[in-house]
């Protein structure tokens, strides 16, 4: 079994704050990262595909398959945008944990429809100091 | 004592295409794109051992000691060659990161110290790398 990993970016602006918080509250909670204006950064993102190396190929998943369902189920989709407008975030906050657990249900699926592959982990690099996994250990 | 996990980079530059012999070039074109025809990378390869500290040195390798077997085992073999022509890992078999990644751990599972390899991570670039550990790898491919 080998794991491919390829490298993304796409800039977005959040705000971190729950609805059943007063603003004293989220500001307690998320100090300068509730500002109701938002704020927003250029996200890494790390997807890893685990499973056996084709005869043929070589490879474990095609490069060009996964960029394009990288680029049309989350580059697209948040790049660019504020992420609380997004539905997958009506209903919880817009952290990098959460974004990297949406970012996995919406692509373990598609991942899982080429024999013998699977999602194997998904990071987040909020900022250069801040990162965030789903999935295997590296 | 406990094992402790220790990770040495190199970097090393190549051409190659991928290119598979059993397919004819149309094949070849068809399967590979733009990466059929011939290019290079930088690749960065990070060798990961495990092992209990030596109760002297201190050390699970003398870093000295790994780092010539891996300017003799790898850097000797890869750095400014061509992945296809002057190596002779790739007359069956694409280059790919994944195939370049199962020769190499081959190759530093002979030369290493019995037991030491955990695994390795080569990037292809900055944005495409693989991950091969030495456990899920021995016994299978």
């Amino acid at each position: 079994m080998i794991t491919l990993a390829r490298r993304y970016r796409f800039p977005a602006a959040h705000v971190l704050s729950h609805p059943s918080l007063s603003p004293e509250g989220n500001e307690r909670v998320y100090g300068k990262c509730a500002n109701p204006a938002g704020h927003g950064h250029d996200y890494g993102l790390e997807i890893a595909v685990t499973g056996e190396v084709d005869p043929v190929s070589g490879q474990v998943f095609d490069r060009d398959a996964l960029d394009a369902l990288v680029r049309e189920r989350v580059l697209d989709r948040f790049g660019h945008r504020l992420l609380n407008d997004d539905p997958a975030f009506a209903d919880r906050v817009p952290t990098a944990e959460n974004i990297a657990l949406v970012v996995e249900a919406e692509l373990a699926g598609e991942i899982a429809r080429h024999p013998g592959a699977r999602l194997a982990r998904v990071r987040i690099e909020e900022t250069r100091k801040n990162a965030f996994e789903t999935g295997d250990a590296r | 004592m406990s094992h402790v996990r220790l990770t040495r980079a190199i970097e090393f530059s190549t051409s190659l295409r991928y290119w598979n012999p059993d397919l004819d070039e149309a094949g070849n074109r068809t399967r590979f794109g733009r990466r059929a025809r011939q290019h290079g990378h930088n690749y960065r390869l990070e060798v990961t051992l495990t092992g209990e500290p030596d109760p002297v040195t201190g050390m699970v390798i003398d870093l000295k000691d790994l780092q010539e077997i891996l300017d003799r085992e790898v850097m000797s073999r890869f750095d400014h060659r061509d992945l296809n022509r002057d190596t002779p890992y790739f007359e069956k078999v694409p280059p790919t990161p994944e195939n370049l990644a199962r020769v190499i751990l081959r190759i530093l599972r002979d030369a290493l110290p019995a037991g030491l390899l955990h695994g390795i991570r080569l990037y292809e670039d900055a944005d495409t790398f693989v991950e091969l550990r030495e456990s899920e790898e021995r016994g299978g491919a």
